[in-house]
């Protein structure tokens, strides 16, 4: 059992908790994963990891509540334990050999950017950091992304905060004034790695997108995360989450992603706990 | 009574098990075993223990039933195997003891895989007598799957301290993700382990080697390691169409089912649904998975096998419950392309016809593309069941531990021993995707010469 420390609510939909699991803290990097179950009938579900502290044996975890697994997840309180808590999983991403870094964050996806733009900054590579979010209400981390940036670059879809439009403007901004970057790091949505990955493919810019798509072991057991990359079978888990957005191929993704919007539409029908 | 054939076993209805995960077979009553092992010849020469990879003294126990002295017959059995519940249930007897038995010669051989269960089933042993001396060393074991169970059973009673590393949740490896409820029930596999915990062994979940923590890890705090990580890595065709929704492996499928028991009215864990579901692979796996797919409510589910009903390899028992239980049989059928809908769901599967060529290297008749054959079969699912590889995340992570090109774990043959000193391996990690009673087998063995090495070592 893995005992949440401590729970602080970012905003009305997402939650972050700090769970004491000293072995996946001793060897976790930025842009891995873990897997949890909240209760004991709980779905498996994969969560980035958002900081960790090695010294103290926690992994902090940020979460969209959603569907029924997150939903269940918020309603332990500190103190409580969550059933299982597995990782770190899949690839650390590779930062060898960078100097200068754009890092995007699209909404929740800046929960995951965030440990990446800290690695990157600790490492001596100067980041921008751009973090686009629906309205100001949902802006989270910025004061963390202010710390460990050389620029910021919060965008809401309404206005409401920072800069009007998309990250895909703010970045194609940048991009036109050609600065010297080596490379894109992009999380968030799959649409929005689509569309961060069309637009630097113009540019000629390295550009690596965190894959989050659904999957049970996390280990390369399933294939149920499984994608096609650079016209090859991957699993997300095991090869992944990282890969070059230029060569995955997101329209397939994104239809994957909906396989189980059936079930889910018919448990949110069914069960009380989601109405 | 005709002593020619096996006595029957009771197995449910078909009709009422095509909607119920209990399990089919019902096992002896004590008169059917009593019947039943009257048929053992008691050979001299003890064919059928040629035929059992952990050379069970086959004969011996039967006689024991015989006798009605069931308790002794179980001793019997468990000199060699400690999961004679499982293996009972598991184990393709008509190609391993049973194929050697002098009965089979002119009419069926004697039923020991059924007189295993039954002995194992009807004595409940109380493992707490067995005197341990501890030794003070310690072994690591990676995988609480057949091999590593069966490692740890032996190393235990020899006076190991001996903990298993496991990726999952659950306890069990492929006896719990993997062989669904209805061919082997769960509680059987969680009081084997149990018996297990009460010897002393120690589990410790969620922990994947190779990421949470490292070979190198063990191999600093543990006096020898054994590896039974499996072969978990689930294969596809690479043919078009196989990243539709509805296309899964065998063991996303299976995990799904089994260890999530998203079979349950009310399970929060999805799994797919489908009308009609073509599963591609002749195994066991490929029956499991068709015959999950008919308890999720499918009208229709299709085996399609490259090979003839001659070549299957899954234990006999399954393709005959899997044929009474309705799956339709499309051998000799090669699946070439799946074809999905506007929205991405499969809609079907494209297929052309075999026919058997010359023998292969394996010794079976290889197929051969009929021309101008193909056909498609309409299906809303397919499940890919034509077999697993050994997880590379070990190798990957561990400096020195060679595979061969399938990516088997290479050992020593006769010591089970890896290219890194102290380490042992066994299972499917090493010999690819085969059985369990073959795993636990290696486990035994690896056991026998880490105690071989350690005791040496003083």
């Amino acid at each position: 059992m893995y005992k949440i420390l401590e729970k602080k609510i970012l905003n009305k939909d997402v939650t972050k908790m700090i769970i004491d699991a000293p072995l996946v803290a001793k060897r976790c990097e930025a842009g891995q994963f873990i897997i949890l179950r909240a209760k004991d009938d709980s779905e498996r579900i994969p969560l980035t990891i958002n900081d960790y502290d090695r010294k103290k044996g926690t992994i902090s975890i940020v979460f969209q509540v959603v569907g029924e697994a997150t939903i269940e997840l918020n309603k332990l309180c500190e103190g409580d334990e969550i059933e299982t808590f597995v990782g770190p999983l899949g690839k650390k991403t590779d930062l060898d050999g960078l100097k200068k870094a754009i890092v995007i964050g699209g909404g929740l996806g800046s929960a995951i950017a965030y440990p990446l733009a800290k690695a990157m900054k600790e490492k001596g590579i100067d980041v921008t950091s751009i973090c686009g979010f629906r309205n100001k209400d949902l802006i989270i981390l910025e004061d963390e992304f202010k710390k460990v940036s050389n620029k910021l670059i919060i965008t809401t879809d309404d206005g409401s905060n920072g800069i009007k439009g998309f990250v895909t403007d703010r970045l194609e901004e940048l991009l036109k004034v050609g600065s010297d970057y080596d490379a894109v790091y992009v999380i968030g949505p799959l649409i929005m790695m689509k569309f961060v990955s069309l637009l630097t493919l113009k540019y000629n810019l390295k550009t690596i997108v965190s894959m989050n798509p659904l999957m049970v072991d996390g280990t390369g057991m399933c294939g149920g995360c499984r994608l096609t990359y650079d016209g090859k079978i991957k699993f997300a888990c095991v090869d992944g989450p990282d890969f070059d957005g230029h060569k995955v191929d997101f329209d397939e993704a994104i239809y994957r992603n909906n396989i189980y919007k059936d079930f889910e539409r018919k448990r949110k029908e069914d069960c009380n706990l989601l109405k | 009574m005709n002593s020619e054939k096996k006595v029957e076993m009771r197995v449910l209805d078909p009709e009422y098990r095509r909607h119920s995960i209990d399990e089919v077979s019902l096992g002896y009553s004590k008169d059917e075993a009593l019947i039943e092992a009257s048929r053992c010849l008691n050979c001299k020469n003890k064919p059928c223990v040629q035929g059992c990879p952990v050379n069970i003294d086959i004969p011996a126990f039967i006689k024991k039933i015989k006798e009605e002295k069931f308790d002794e017959a179980l001793t019997i059995i468990e000199k060699e195997s400690s999961l004679s519940r499982i293996c009972g249930r598991v184990c393709p007897q008509e190609s391993q003891c049973e194929k050697y038995c002098v009965r089979g010669i002119k009419g069926e051989s004697l039923a020991i895989g059924r007189l295993e269960r039954f002995v194992s089933d009807n004595v409940i042993k109380n493992n707490n007598n067995i005197d341990i001396v501890k030794n003070g060393k310690k072994v690591a074991i990676i995988g609480s799957g057949p091999s590593g169970l069966s490692c740890s059973y032996d190393l235990i009673k020899l006076g190991y301290d001996v903990t298993i590393y496991e990726a999952l949740h659950l306890n069990g490896g492929v006896l719990i993700y993997g062989i669904p409820e209805f061919r082997l029930p769960k509680k059987i596999v969680s009081d084997e382990i149990d018996k297990l915990k009460n010897l002393g062994v120690k589990f410790i979940n969620n922990c994947v080697i190779g990421k949470t923590l490292l070979l190198s890890d063990l191999i600093n705090d543990y006096d020898a390691i054994f590896i039974g990580s499996g072969a978990g890595l689930p294969r596809f065709m690479n043919i078009p169409g196989e990243n539709l929704n509805g296309v899964l492996s065998a063991n996303e499928f299976l995990t799904r089912f089994n260890l999530m028991k998203a079979y349950l009215e009310n399970a929060k864990t999805p799994i797919f649904k489908a009308k009609k579901y073509a599963v591609v692979g002749g195994g066991n796996v490929a029956m499991d998975a068709a015959r999950c797919a008919l308890r999720l409510g499918a009208s229709e589910v299709h085996i399609i096998y490259r090979r003839s009903m001659n070549e299957i390899p899954a234990r006999l028992e399954e393709v005959i419950h899997a044929k009474e239980e309705g799956i339709i049989f499309d051998t000799l059928v090669l699946p070439v392309e799946i074809i999905g809908d506007e929205n991405h769901y499969v809609s079907k599967i494209n297929c052309v016809r075999m026919e058997l060529g010359e023998h292969d290297e394996s010794g079976r008749r290889s197929p051969v593309e009929i021309p101008d054959s193909l056909f498609s079969i309409d299906c809303d699912a397919v499940i890919m069941a034509i077999g697993t590889s050994p997880n590379p995340l070990l190798k990957e992570t561990s400096e020195g531990l060679i595979t061969n090109k399938r990516g088997c774990l290479v050992v020593n043959e006769d010591t089970l021993e890896t290219s890194i000193e102290n380490v042992y391996a066994g299972g499917d990690a090493v010999t690819g995707a085969a059985t369990v009673i073959l795993a636990c087998g290696s486990g035994k063995k690896a056991a026998e010469h880490i105690n071989e090495k350690l005791s040496k070592r003083g």
